[in-house]
């Protein structure tokens, strides 16, 4: 059985600090819901595990069956059975889908030659359209085509472990249902272990949580059973977000003009 | 075989038009250019002429499949040619221009002496022409193809082709500029003649040898009704300059315009547009892609030019390029003149790296970065390459970029 452990993880953007210490213990086959506020560091949290470039780590250790997550390129977390499902997925002009996932799989040693079987009945099981499949990666496809797409990916590379940024984002109650079903039943099939970030708990329903966390202000602040998503739907999340920072001392030199609410 | 008294007459009398004065970088043309560095005087013009057909030129024939006809050139001199029974036929004609129809008047008709001292020079030393003619009404199913090698040290060699396709005639050729690894100046000359409802869809591959000096130029002429289509793919050459005017002058006649390039090592590739609107509901469609690493450098400069009488135009001209390295260095300077104020025009360019979010894309899939990188640069030729006038080209364009690919372009 394996983990992705996260311990004290900090990290900053663009010279601020974003993430203030991020713990989760992460089982194959379990699910785990990151709900939180606008801007508390959910997005942030998914591109430092993968590695994106403008992400700077500061302390703490991430780690897959012991692996150090932290100390690889983005391509070898990927082979150390890490994945992630993108907010925002990339339009990549060019460059096919069945390229970029027999690339993908040869540099892991892994067999290629399944790529357009299981492209194809992986498509259909999510209910991505076949004709789509000959686009280059993600140029011209709808929002929810695109979430569609990363889950198509996810399940034809069958990570350890996958990090849902918003899926359920831009998708239509049918494609949420596709989406959240399959990961679902990844969780069995191949015992994936899933770090499912939202806002809402609608994508809940298909993809059962063993446990739901809050991170505001860039720290998990609460965690709880499937319960808790639910109460967060009906309080938000107003009790986590912190009160106005008290306004500095009045600086002599400041523009009278400006405007106190900037 | 020599040349007919006509055209050794119209040689010399080009020769007399005034001496050959190289251009100055201070020309907007020719900023960014190296022609300060040519010296016309350390290359020999050639005049015997070469025999037998090169291994590479046949080779490469026979890679790209059924073809309606053939013309091989070596050094600026016709060494083989043909052309289907049945097109011959009907008067479709592939050859040396000496022997074609109305020799005397397809010369220089497009192309009227070149847009530069280049352009003269052509039409004062070219050996032998060679002109693809194509009937009113004669549509031409296979591509025909034109290979224009080089393999003498220290030539000066102008090739000189002339198309000219008839009213609603039909035909696609490719002319492939390809060398031995020689050092060689070549200023090849090409005209474009398309009719009214004419379709003429050219296809030119400059993979010269890495000592080559390459200065050539395009020169179209559309009429009514009718479309030109013309691809490049500049891989070749130390220095490789092509320069297109492709004049629309006839009511609802376009142009479409595309290149690939890319620049290794300490490679200059040049290039200057001109789509020329002279008449009403006129349209033109550009889009050069290029790539850059090692030292190389590359140049871009288009103009869009369309007259008073040009009413109802739609001109578009698109320039993007990507820097591999931080050595190399790409030049994009896109401009519009318009004397009428009922035109659709844009124009776009862009120079920087491989984008950093697509890579980082295809990495989070375990894709490793070199080869995420490759796939990019690859993949961002494929919108002109999938348009190419000849398919069969295609997988050879591709495979030189694969090779450079391979060979490391930081
Ligand atoms: N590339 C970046 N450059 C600058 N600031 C960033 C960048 N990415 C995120 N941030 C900032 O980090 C904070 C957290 O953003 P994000 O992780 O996207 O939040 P969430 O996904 O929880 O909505 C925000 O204040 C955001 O503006
Ligand atoms: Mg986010």
């Amino acid at each position: 059985m394996g983990e992705l452990r996260i311990q004290g993880l900090t990290a900053a953007v663009a010279g601020r600090q974003i993430l203030n210490g991020v713990d989760l213990v992460v089982k194959s086959g379990e699910v785990h819901a990151v709900m939180g506020p606008n801007g508390a560091g959910k997005s942030t949290l998914s591109h430092v595990l993968m590695g994106k470039p403008g992400y700077t780590v500061t302390g703490g250790s991430v780690m897959i069956d012991g692996v150090d997550l932290l100390a690889l390129p983005t391509y070898e977390r990927a082979k150390a059975g890490l994945f992630l499902a993108m907010q925002y997925p990339v339009e990549v002009p060019g460059v096919s889908l069945e390229e970029l996932l027999t690339e993908a799989l040869s540099a892991q040693g892994r067999d290629a030659s399944v790529v357009h079987t299981a492209v194809a009945a992986e498509a259909e099981r999510i209910g991505l359209a076949t004709r789509l499949l000959d686009r280059p990666v993600n140029v011209d496809l709808s929002g929810g085509e695109k979430k569609r797409n990363e889950t198509m990916q996810l399940a034809v590379l069958r990570p350890k472990f996958a990090i849902l940024d918003e899926l359920d984002s831009g998708l239509d109650v049918d494609a949420l249902r596709a989406c959240s079903r399959r990961v679902e039943a990844a969780t069995t099939e191949f015992d994936l272990g899933v770090l499912a970030i939202t806002h809402y708990s609608r994508l809940l329903e298909e993809l059962k949580p063993d446990v739901v966390h809050v991170l505001a202000q860039g720290r998990i602040v609460s965690s709880g059973g499937p319960e808790l998503a639910d109460e967060l739907e009906r309080t938000g999340y107003a009790e986590w977000v912190e009160e106005e920072a008290p306004a500095p001392a009045a600086d002599p030199f400041a523009d009278p003009f400006a405007d106190p609410f900037a | 075989m020599s040349s007919p008294q006509w055209l050794v007459d119209r040689r010399s009398a080009a020769a007399q038009t005034g001496e050959f004065v190289m251009p100055s970088t201070d020309e907007e043309v020719w900023r960014y250019s190296r022609v300060a560095d040519l010296q016309l005087t350390d290359w020999t013009v050639v005049s015997d002429r070469s025999e037998g057909v090169p291994a590479e030129a046949a080779t490469l024939l026979e890679s790209l499949g059924h073809l309606a006809g053939a013309v091989v050139v070596r050094n600026g001199a016709v060494v083989a040619s043909r052309v289907d029974d049945a097109l011959a036929a009907k008067g479709v004609y592939v050859g040396s221009i000496v022997d074609g129809p109305d020799a005397e008047s397809a010369l220089g008709v497009v192309a009227d002496g070149g847009p530069d001292v280049f352009g003269r020079l052509n039409d004062a030393n070219f050996l032998d022409g060679v002109l693809v003619h194509v009937p009113a009404g004669v549509t031409v199913d296979a591509p025909v193809a034109i290979i224009d090698w080089i393999d003498i040290e220290g030539a000066a060699v102008y090739p000189r082709l002339v198309v000219r396709v008839g009213a609603d005639a039909d035909v696609r050729v490719l002319d492939w500029h390809g060398s031995t690894d020689v050092a060689a100046f070549i200023a090849p000359l090409v005209e474009l003649d398309v009719d009214r409802a004419g379709r003429l869809s050219y296809g030119n591959v400059q993979l010269r040898g890495p000592r080559v000096w390459q200065i050539a130029s395009q020169v179209s002429r559309v009429r009514n009704d009718g479309t030109l289509t013309s691809s490049h793919a500049g891989l070749g050459c130390d220095y490789g300059r092509m320069r297109t005017d492709c004049r629309l002058v006839g009511r609802g006649a376009t142009g479409n315009l595309s290149a690939v390039y890319f620049g290794h090592d300490s490679q200059t590739l040049d290039f200057r547009t001109f789509q020329k609107h002279d008449a009403p509901d006129t349209n033109s469609n550009l889009l050069f892609k290029g790539a850059v690493g090692g030292h190389s450098r590359s140049v871009y400069t288009g103009l869009i030019r369309v007259e008073k009488e040009a009413r109802g135009t739609n001109a578009f001209q698109t320039n993007r390029n990507l820097k591999l390295s931080d050595t190399a260095w790409a030049e994009s300077v896109p401009n519009l003149e318009i004397e009428t104020n009922d035109v659709k025009c844009s124009h776009a360019s862009t120079v920087g790296p491989v984008d950093e979010e697509q890579v980082f894309y295809l990495e989070s899939r375990g894709v490793p970065t070199e080869i995420a990188e490759r796939l990019i640069v690859a993949g961002f030729f494929d919108e002109v390459l999938e348009e190419f006038p000849v398919a069969a080209a295609v997988p050879l364009i591709a495979a030189a970029i694969d090779e450079r690919l391979d060979a490391g372009v930081n």
